[in-house]
C-alpha cells in the first residue's frame, strides 16, 4: 500500500519536476562525494556535475508536450518550462566544461563550487517554472544566493570578494523590492497564484488600483536588478569583472535567461491586462539599458567588463521585445536568448582559455596577437563577437531581426530605430576585440594546457552559433511552441505572426 | 489623486513609526550617566579587557549548523501536530526534507566543522 501511495505521488506530481530534482540530487551527491575526496579530485566532481546536468536536460526534453500544473499550480510545467529547463541545464553544463581546468588552476574549493553551481541551477529552473509569486521569489533567491557565493569563491583574490559583496548587497536590496511588490500584489488581488491574479486583474477597477500599480512597479525594479537593466545595473560590471570567469559566464547566461524566463512569463502571459502600465515603463528601461550599456562598453579595455556592458545592452534588446508584448515578441525573445546564450558562453570559453596562469588578466592587450599564436581560438572569438554584433547569418542577427520586427509590428517604431542605432554603436567595441587579436602585436604568453572539456564547450558554442543562425526554422518552431504553450494560445497563431515578416 | 491617498498614508505611517521608535527613547528616558553605568555589564564582576576581543571563526560555523536544525524543527513541529492528516505521503515528504538537511550536516562534519581545535 505504501509503495502504491508513493507510486501515485510520483506519477501525479513528481514527474514534472524531475529535471530540477535530478539537479538537486546531483548537488547532494557532489557534497557527499566531495567531502570524502581531496581537492585534487576536482575534475571527477566536475564530470559528476556534468552528467547530472545532462540527465536533467534529457528529463526536461522528455517532458516536452506535457502540460500540467504541479503542486497545486505552484509550478507550471509546459513547453515553455521545458525549453528553459533545457537551456539552463545546457548552459550550466557548458559552465562545468569551462570550470574543469579553471577550478584546480585557481585552487577554488571544488566541492563547494560544483554544489553551488547545481543549487543555482535548481533555482533557475524553479524560476522558469514558477506558477505563483512565492516560487518566483524562492527560485530567484536560491539562484542568487548561490551565485553571490560563487562570485566570491576565489578567496585569495580581493577582486572576487569585492564582486561577491557588491553583488550580494545590491542583490539583497533588490530582493526587498521584489518581495514588497509581491506582498502588495497579493494584498490587492488576494492570491499568490499567477493564474488567479491574472483573472482578478480582468476587472478594470482593480487593474487601476494604486496597490496593484505600486506592486507592479516594485516587481519591475526587483526583476530589473536581476536582468541588469539600467538604472539598476550598477553592480554588473564589478561583479562580472571580479568573479572567476566561468562564474561570470554563468551570471551572463544562466542567471539572465532564468530571470527573463520568470519576468517574461509574469508580464506577457499573466499581466497583459496591465500592458498599458508596464509597457511604458519597459519602453524607458529598454531605451536606457540599450543606450547606456552600449555607450559605456565603448570605453572598456577589460574584455570581461566589456562583456558585462554588452550583456546589459543585450538585456535592453530583450526588453524591446518584451515592451512589444504579444505572441510574436514572446517567441522572438526566447529565440534571442538561445543565440545570446551560446555566443556569450563561447566568448567566455575563449577568455578562460586565454587567461594566463600567473596573473589572470583579460584586457584587450592580453588578447593582442592571439591570431598568430592561437588561430583557432582567435577565429572562434571573432565568430562570437560577430554574432553578438548581429551580423548575418549568425544567431545574433536572426534573433535581433525577429525581436525588432516584432516590436515594429506592434508599432514601436522609435524604440526600434533606437535599437538599430545602438546595434551600430556596438559594432565598434566588438570589432575592437577582433582588431586586437588580428592586427595588434601581443606579448609572449604562457597558456595553461587546454583540456578536452574546454575544446568541447568551444566546439558546441561555435556549432550552435552558426547552426541556429543559418537554419533558424527548427529553433523558431521550438521558441514559438514554447511560448504558445505558456500563453495558452495556438502554436500556429504564434508561428504565423512570427514568420509573417 | 484620491486613490493614491492610502499609499501616501502607508508611507507616512511607516516613516512615523520608525521615527517614533528611534526618538521616543531619547525623549522619554531620563539620562543621568555615571562612570559605573557606562561600564560593560559582566554579571556583576568588574569588566576586564576590551569588548572588541577577537572571536574564533568557529562560532560562525556552529551558528550556521544551529540554523540547519532550527529550520528543521520549524517545519517538523507543525508537521508532527498534523501527522495523521498528511498520512504516508507526508511521512515520505518529511523524510526527504530531513535527508536533505542530513546531507548538509554530514558535509559539515566531514569537513571538520565540529572538530575541537
Amino acid at each position: 500500500m505504501i509503495s502504491g501511495t508513493i507510486g501515485a505521488a510520483l506519477d501525479a506530481s513528481w514527474r514534472p519536476v524531475l529535471a530540477p530534482a535530478v539537479v538537486a540530487i546531483t548537488a547532494m551527491a557532489v557534497m557527499l562525494v566531495g567531502s570524502r575526496l581531496g581537492e585534487e579530485d576536482s575534475e571527477g566532481l566536475g564530470w559528476l556535475t556534468f552528467s547530472g546536468l545532462a540527465l536533467a536536460a534529457l528529463c526536461a526534453f522528455a517532458a516536452v508536450g506535457r502540460h500540467a500544473p504541479a503542486f497545486a499550480g505552484a509550478l507550471i510545467v509546459d513547453d515553455y518550462t521545458a525549453f528553459f529547463y533545457c537551456l539552463i541545464a545546457v548552459c550550466a553544463a557548458m559552465v562545468v566544461l569551462l570550470s574543469l581546468d579553471y577550478v584546480p588552476a585557481l585552487e577554488l574549493p571544488s566541492t563547494e563550487y560544483y554544489a553551488l553551481l547545481l543549487s543555482a541551477t535548481v533555482g533557475m529552473m524553479l524560476l522558469a517554472a514558477a506558477g505563483d509569486l512565492i516560487i518566483i521569489f524562492l527560485g530567484l533567491e536560491t539562484m542568487s544566493i548561490s551565485v553571490y557565493v560563487m562570485a566570491a569563491i576565489a578567496r585569495r583574490d580581493p577582486r572576487s570578494s569585492e564582486a561577491g559583496l557588491k553583488y550580494f548587497l545590491l542583490g539583497a536590496f533588490s530582493t526587498g523590492f521584489l518581495l514588497y511588490g509581491i506582498a502588495l500584489l497579493y494584498g490587492a488581488t488576494g492570491s499568490i497564484k499567477l493564474e488567479a491574479i491574472s483573472r482578478a486583474l480582468q476587472s478594470s477597477a482593480l487593474a487601476a488600483s494604486p496597490l496593484v500599480l505600486l506592486g507592479l512597479a516594485m516587481m519591475l525594479i526587483g526583476f530589473g536588478f536581476k536582468v541588469a537593466a539600467v538604472p539598476f545595473h550598477a553592480w554588473t560590471p564589478d561583479a562580472y569583472e571580479g568573479a572567476p570567469t566561468p562564474v561570470t559566464a554563468l551570471m551572463a547566461v544562466g542567471v539572465k535567461s532564468a530571470a527573463f524566463a520568470g519576468f517574461l512569463r509574469l508580464l506577457l502571459v499573466y499581466l497583459p491586462a496591465l500592458h498599458a502600465q508596464w509597457g511604458g515603463a519597459l519602453w524607458v528601461l529598454a531605451a536606457l539599458t540599450m543606450s547606456v550599456g552600449n555607450l559605456v562598453a565603448l570605453a572598456q579595455n577589460n574584455v570581461k567588463r566589456m562583456l558585462a556592458y554588452s550583456a546589459i545592452a543585450h538585456a535592453g534588446y530583450i526588453l524591446v521585445g518584451m515592451t512589444a508584448a504579444g505572441g510574436a515578441a514572446g517567441a522572438a525573445v526566447l529565440y534571442y536568448l538561445l543565440g545570446y546564450a551560446f555566443a556569450n558562453l563561447g566568448a567566455f570559453a575563449v577568455l578562460v582559455a586565454v587567461e594566463r596562469v600567473e596573473q589572470p588578466g583579460t584586457t584587450l592587450a592580453d588578447l593582442g596577437g592571439l591570431a598568430k599564436g592561437q588561430p583557432m581560438l582567435a577565429a572562434a572569438m571573432a565568430l562570437f563577437m560577430l554574432s553578438l554584433m548581429g551580423l548575418p547569418p549568425l544567431a545574433g542577427f536572426v534573433g535581433k531581426f525577429y525581436v525588432f520586427s516584432a516590436a515594429l509590428q506592434a508599432g514601436y517604431v522609435w524604440l526600434v530605430v533606437l535599437a538599430a542605432l545602438n546595434s551600430v554603436i556596438s559594432t565598434y567595441y566588438y570589432a575592437r576585440v577582433i582588431v586586437a587579436m588580428y592586427v595588434n602585436e601581443g606579448a609572449e604568453r604562457k597558456l595553461r594546457a587546454r583540456r578536452p572539456g574546454l575544446s568541447v564547450a568551444l566546439a558546441v558554442a561555435i556549432a550552435a552559433t552558426i547552426i541556429i543562425g543559418v537554419d533558424p526554422r527548427p529553433y523558431v518552431e521550438m521558441a514559438a511552441g514554447a511560448y504558445a504553450s505558456a500563453a495558452g494560445i495556438a502554436r500556429s497563431g504564434v508561428r504565423a505572426a512570427f514568420l509573417a515578416h | 489623486m484620491a486613490t493614491w491617498f492610502p499609499i501616501a498614508v502607508i508611507i507616512g505611517f511607516a516613516a512615523f513609526v520608525v521615527g517614533a521608535m528611534v526618538s521616543a527613547n531619547r525623549i522619554l528616558g531620563p539620562r543621568r550617566p555615571s562612570p559605573v553605568k557606562g561600564q560593560a555589564f559582566e554579571c556583576g564582576n568588574p569588566p576586564s579587557g576590551s569588548a572588541w576581543a577577537r572571536f574564533s571563526v568557529r562560532f560562525y560555523l556552529i551558528a550556521i549548523l544551529f540554523l540547519v536544525f532550527d529550520v528543521e524543527v520549524v517545519l517538523l513541529y507543525p508537521w508532527a501536530v498534523a501527522i495523521r492528516r498528511f498520512g504516508t505521503v507526508g511521512l515520505v515528504d518529511a523524510g526527504i526534507f530531513v535527508a536533505v538537511l542530513m546531507v548538509a550536516l554530514i558535509y559539515a562534519v566531514r569537513r571538520g566543522a565540529l572538530d575541537p581545535d
